[in-house]
Formats: C-alpha cells, structure tokens, sequence
C-alpha cells in the first residue's frame, strides 16, 4: 500500500534511494543537495541499505567512483549542484559515452559567478549536450517519481545510458510538501536488479573499458551513442506507463495544461510550473484561451511532440532558467524554436530569460508575459524575440 | 558477443560494441609491431645458459618463456629495442641494424 | 618464498604484445614486473590514467591487458580504482562476484604527481584495498616532455627548455614516495629494474597483498624523453640507483627499510652523463649544476639513511 507523508525534496529523493537500495554511492556535499547524501549516510548508519558509501574528497571523484564501480557491475549513485556538476563535466561525458547508467540527483542551483546557492537551471543546461538522459521536476512528487524511473530508463540495454533526476534546488528541495510513497517491495520490483551483460568483476570474461578511439572509430562510437539517446525516447514513454499502472501517476515527455484550445502559453521547466498554472487558472476564469507546456525530459529531447503540442497556439513565451549568453536566448528557446520551425502553422515565439540565481518568479510576472503574448498576437509579430524578466532596469 | 576480430575500420556503427568496450583478453596480441623495427636481436642458443635475464627487461612481451626456457623472439611484437642484447650476462643476443 | 626468475617467468603473460609503446620503454617493463607478482589464481582489475601507456596498451579493438582494463580520464585513476573497489565489496557481500579479485592502478607522473594527485590523496586516505603503482618516467611524455613536479632540476623538457637565460627545469623534484609515507598507509615503496628485478617483484606482491591501500613508485626511463639509445635502459636504472638518485626503499606501517644499499655511492653525474636532458650540464660553464644536483642528491640520501636506522 502506497502511503502519504510529508517530506522536501531532497528527503523524497533520497528515501527512494533507501528503497532501491542502490550498490555505491559516491557522496560529496554542495548547497542544496548536501542533505541527499546526509540522509542516505544515516539509512547506512542504521543498517537499512547495503551501499558502499565513498565519501570522497571532491564531486570530481564521486562521478569517478560511480564510473568505476558501475563498469565493475554496481549501481552507482550520486547527487549534486552547480559547481559539484561542472567539476564533474569531463566525467558526464566518460560516464554517457562509455555506455554506463549512472543516476545523478541533481539538485539545481546557479553557476557562479558572484556565487550563489539559489536556483536556476545553469548547472543542468550547460551538462546538456554531455549524453546525459535529463529528466526535470516540478515538484518533491516528481522528484520521487523520477528517481524511481532512472534506473529501469537508463539501465534498459537499448538505452545504457546515464540518467540526470533534476529537481529546482530549496523551491522543490528543501520545502516540505505532501507526497505519496511507494511501498518498499514495489520499488524493488519495479526497479528491479541491475544485470549488466558485462562487467569488470565477470566470471566468464574480462571486460576493457575507456579506449583510445581513431578517427575510424570515434565516429562510429558517436553515433552509437545518439542512436541509444533516440531509443531512450521510446523506453522513458513504456517506464512513465508503467509507473502509472503502478501508482496511478503517468508520465511522458511532458505536462500540457490547458494547452489543446490554447492561443497563448508559456513553454518551462521545473517548480515554476506551479506559478505558471494558477496564472493560466486566473486568465482562463478571465476567458483568456491561455496555457502552458511544461517540459519534463529535455535530453532526449521530444522534438516532434513539442512541435505538435504548440504549432496550433497563436503566440508562446519559452522560459529559459538560465543564461547562455549566446546574445540570442537560452537554450529551452533555441531547441523549442528549432522544433517549430519545420510546422507549417506556427506560433511568434519570445523567449524569455528569468529566475536567475534564486530570483522570484510571481504570477504577476508569468501574467506580464502573457499579456505581452497578446500584444504579439494583436500586432501579429515577435517585437523582440530575445527578453529578460524580473530583473531591475 | 562481438569478437575483436570483427571489428576493423570498415565496421559500421552497429557493428561495433556499445561504449567501445572490448570482451576478451589481450586482443593487441592480433596486432603486429614487428615492422616498427629498424634493428633486430639474435638469439644465439648456443651462448644462452636460459638464466632468463633478458625476459622481464623486454617492454613488448617477445621473448616467449616455455618450460622454464626462453624461445626465439616473437617477431611479430618485437620492436627492436635492443634492451634484451644489453642486459644478457653471456653475449647470447646480438643486436644490429637489418631485420630479422 | 625466495624470488625464483624462471618461476616467475613461466607465468602466463598478462601484458602481451602488441601494444604501441615506443621501442624500449621503460612502462611496459614496469606494468609487467608488477603484474607477474599477481597469483596465477587471482584476477585483477587494472585501472589506468590517460597517459602512454593507455593510450597505448588500448587502442580500440585492442586491448593489451588480459585482466579486465578501465581507463576513465587523466586526473581521476585512484578515484576510479576505488570505485571498483567499492563495487566488488558489494558486490561480494550479495553474492554475485564469486573470484578473488586485487585492483592495480597504473598512473605516469604526470597522472600521479600533479593532475591525479587529489583523486590520490583521497583514495589513499579512504583506505581502499588497492595498488597504485606510479611508472614515473621524469616527465609528461605523452603530450611531447613537457616538465611535470617529477622532473629533475635541470632537466631539459619542452616547457623548461634550455636556453642562453635558461638551465633546464627551475625545480627539485617532489618527493611524492615521502607524501605517501605521510598518508599512513600500510605499504609503500620505491623500486625500478635492478638486475633480475627481485627488488621489483617483491614489493609489487606485497603492495597487492598487503590489505588496505599501498603505493609504489617505480622509476621508469623514457629512453626519448631522457635521450639516451633504447638498448641502455637497464644501465639508466642502475645508474639511478647505484647513484643514489632513486634510492630502493619501502615502508611498511610507517617503519624504513633501505632494499639495496650501494657499496660504493656513484656520482650522480654518471646517471646524468648519459642522459641528453642534461647535456647543458656538462658543457664548460656547468660544473655548479652537478655540484647541485649531487648536494641535492647527497642530503636527501642522508635523510633517508637516517629513516632507515
């Protein structure tokens, strides 16, 4: 029996954790998500797990030790933020192109600098072209819920991939919400174990992992990897299924609200979705044909259904939480705009910058976008494609 | 399982294993390095009292030890350092330039 | 059991042939010395840092080693050791790894001194049951012999080249065996290729065999990077511990113990003399250089001497 608690993000996360029981963990604190590998080091203190915990030295060796340890046939597991990410860059790419699914909980916080604890999606969206599986949450329920579908997406043998459970840090992380919690044996059945075909610590045959690759090879081996990724479409789909016959909560690429009949809506990632919905409440009790796109899986990124979700709407606002100094938007612009290029009808797209650094993002502020989408539909054109909101001046 | 052996530079993508793993031992052995040389050892096994010095100095794995005895040199892998040469107390290896 | 050479040679290889190091280098003498000291009955897992030796012992589909093989990146090879390592305990303890499996670690100086330090640092003081083994070979050869904190003053490296202002690297070379030491681990040594490498073997079987973390230093010439003919390479490392350069030591639970004392302590200028990094050191004018690398070589001798009493 599923049961109801009260519990923040990073303690929803790493209650899964407990539950599937993972092989080893590489444990490095950083702001916000230090409390993951806290409580996860009291369920070992307790003896309710059976995970070697390596308390390692730095992010770099974390991301080191769950490489290591998931070639050698484990289930590795770590979390981080920000800084802890990008020192770990050169290792997401070791860990996705040598085919190895480790789950990073990923607890989103700016980038320095100045440096800042507080959210935005600059350490996730600058790891994006890194080979990484990266699946968002709006919420500490979906935080969980994620996390429980990393490993069977990930871990498939047409996918091999690793899997980037990200949640918006303090706003989803630390805030204590109500939450629906798998029964413990459900976990374990519907993660099941870890049965990798090879592995360093096999029996029957050695394994060699990490080499040079020539030109001959390296293109091949890249395409091998992109052509995992677009299995990996497939696999998150029949996992979000299957977890809704589990718990009565489906999951796909992402969450249309009030989106079918919509004129104008706003295109986001994460907790600022809850801010987005009760704007969309408020100006459809005005009559206004608003809605909203909240993007849940952005690598694979669902290419084609974003662009039948949205080619009918008359104007949409795309929501980056992150700079990416390209002079031109964010990168959730760019690739949303990439997908609606190919439509025949499409709407006047505006991508706007916000939330930077832990900066509020009201319903006041998601109306002003809207309105401003209605100023785009009135003059039937863009005005300035590329804006930034909430910020003074 | 995907053998070395079938994997060359006209393999297609699917063709090669995933991640670029390798499932078997010592598959360089398939490789040759012989033609690297520009000066080869001689082995003269009447000079040789198989003390085996020469075996553990080799960097390439070409001096076959079988039955407690050294054999000739593998020239497929031998690079012709000539470290092998230098280190023989007996003068049993020669080492000079041409091949062997 | 008393070293047996023949014994120990009629082992089945476990670094073939085939792989692309360079003519007469010094790593792959290294890799194998410290792989035979395995039991034929044990398995290995050998973790290697981006350096020479891994981008030559694996070339895709290539792979020199029979024991299973991770390469992960330059910096992070002591990490990654301890993460298999911490997977076969696990994976042990669930009754799904059956062998006995030892993890032998091969980093350059330059993956060991200086880039991969922390990820050493930090595996070393977690106490993994592990072997790193450092083939220092004096300087970044990879990428072309660029100086590393391993390099000895006055070395002639890319990045240190000699010029009318310059002498070769500014530096002494950091005692990274003596940094071991300080992390109170149960074994670490020094060692290189000395007759029928005894020496060698020894303290690789006790660094595997030792429970807990060891580390081992093993002076492995570049004969292109140091520039002398490929054939000397066992010369050079007599030379280098005939000199006092590279004393054999190790230390067991913090307790010294010299393995070979010379009977006559050479010159440090005959390991240099043969050496093309240190031809400046020998032309008119460059007496005080060898002056200085012998009182550098002298004093941390006597240092150790004073360890080992």
């Amino acid at each position: 029996m599923a049961k109801r608690d009260r519990l923040s993000g990073n303690e929803a996360v790493a209650y899964a954790m407990r539950q599937i029981d993972p092989d080893v963990m590489g444990a490095f604190p950083i702001t916000p998500s230090t409390e993951i590998p806290q409580y996860f080091a009291q369920y070992v203190a307790d003896g309710l797990v059976h995970t070697e915990f390596v308390t390692v030295e730095s992010e770099h060796s974390s991301m080191s030790t769950c490489i290591g340890a998931e070639a050698a046939g484990a289930r590795a597991i770590t979390a981080t933020s920000s800084c802890g990410l990008a020192l770990m860059w050169e290792l997401l790419y070791v860990a996705a192109s040598y085919r190895l699914p480790v789950t990073l909980a990923c607890v989103n916080r700016a980038l320095t600098g100045p440096i800042n604890i507080n959210n935005d999606h600059s350490d996730s969206m600058g790891a994006r072209d890194t080979g990484w599986i990266q699946i968002y949450a709006e919420n500490n329920q979906e935080a969980y819920d994620n996390y429980l579908q990393a490993m069977p997406i990930g871990e498939n043998p047409a996918v091999r991939l690793p899997v980037m459970v990200c949640q918006d840090g303090f706003i989803t992380s630390h805030a204590v919400e109500n939450i629906e919690l798998c029964d413990d044996a459900d976990v374990k059945s519907f993660v099941g174990e870890y049965q990798p075909e090879h592995f360093l610590l096999k029996h029957e045959n050695p394994l060699a992992v990490g080499p040079y690759g020539i030109s001959p090879y390296y293109m091949e081996a890249k395409m091998g990897q992109a052509a995992a990724m677009q299995e990996a479409k497939r696999v998150i789909l029949e996992v979000g299924r299957r977890f809704g016959e589990m718990t009565g909560r489906t999951y796909g690429f992402f969450e249309s609200y009030q989106l079918e009949d919509a004129e104008t809506a706003v295109v986001l990632i994460g907790s600022s979705a809850g801010t987005a919905r009760a704007c969309v409440d408020e100006l459809r009790a005005q009559g206004k044909k608003a809605g909203m796109l909240k993007l849940r899986v952005f690598r694979p990124f669902p290419f084609d259904e974003i662009a039948a979700a949205l080619s009918h709407c008359k104007a949409i606002a795309i929501m980056d939480k992150c700079e990416s100094f390209s002079a031109a938007g964010g990168p959730l612009g760019a690739e949303v705009r990439a997908a609606l290029y190919g439509c025949k009808e499409r709407p006047v797209a505006v991508n706007y910058v916000y939330g930077l650094g832990g900066r509020d993002f009201r319903v006041d502020d998601c109306a002003e976008i809207f309105r401003a989408l209605d100023e785009c539909v009135a003059a039937g054109e863009t005005g300035a494609p590329y804006r930034h909101i909430g910020q003074r001046g | 399982m995907k053998k070395a052996e079938n994997i060359n530079e006209n393999s297609t993508w699917q063709e090669l294993t995933p991640g670029c793993e390798i499932y078997e031992p010592g598959t360089a052995f398939q490789f040759s390095t012989g033609e690297w040389r520009t000066a080869a050892p001689v082995w003269n096994p009447n000079k040789c009292k198989q003390c085996l010095m020469c075996t553990p100095y080799c960097p390439d794995s070409a001096i076959p030890v079988r039955d407690g005895k050294r054999q000739d040199f593998d020239f497929d892998h031998c690079k012709g350092c000539g470290v092998c040469a230098k280190v023989c107390p007996f003068k049993a290896i020669q080492f000079g330039k041409g091949d062997a | 059991m008393a070293y047996n050479l023949k014994k120990e040679m009629s082992k089945p290889e476990r670094f073939v042939g085939g792989h692309r190091l360079c003519a007469g280098c010094g790593a792959g003498v290294t890799v194998r010395a410290v792989l035979r000291a395995l039991d034929p009955e044990d398995k290995a897992v050998v973790t290697n840092a981006t350096g020479c030796l891994e981008v030559s012992s694996f070339l895709y589909p290539y792979t020199a080693w029979t024991d299973s093989y991770i390469h992960n990146a330059f910096e992070n090879a002591a990490a990654t050791c301890g993460g298999v390592e911490a997977a076969y305990n696990v994976l042990k303890r669930r009754g799904k790894v059956q062998d006995n499996f030892k993890f032998i670690t091969f980093g350059g100086d330059g993956g060991t001194y200086d880039i991969g330090f922390q990820s050493l640092s930090g595996a070393m003081e977690r106490g993994h049951d592990m072997v790193y083994v450092c083939y220092d070979n004096e300087a970044y050869m990879n990428t072309g012999i660029q100086r590393s904190g391993a390099t000895p003053r006055f070395a002639d490296a890319t990045t240190t080249p000699v010029g009318r202002v310059s002498n070769g690297k500014k530096q002494n070379k950091k005692d990274l065996t003596e940094i071991m030491v300080a992390h109170g681990i149960p074994y670490v040594a020094q060692s290189t290729f000395l007759t029928s490498m005894k020496d060698l073997h020894e303290k690789a079987h006790k660094a595997i065999y030792t429970p807990g973390p060891a580390f081992l230093n093993v002076l492995s010439p570049c004969p292109r990077g140091w520039r002398y003919a490929t054939e000397d390479l066992a010369e050079i490392t007599r030379l280098a511990v005939e000199s006092c350069a590279w004393p054999l030591f190790e230390v067991i639970d913090g307790e010294y113990r010299l393995t070979y004392e010379p009977k006559k302590k050479l010159p440090v200028a005959d390991f240099m003399r043969p050496q093309g990094r240190f031809r400046h050191c020998f032309a008119p004018g460059g007496e005080w250089m060898i002056e200085e690398a012998q009182q550098w070589v002298d004093q941390k001798w006597e240092k150790l001497l004073a360890k080992c009493r």
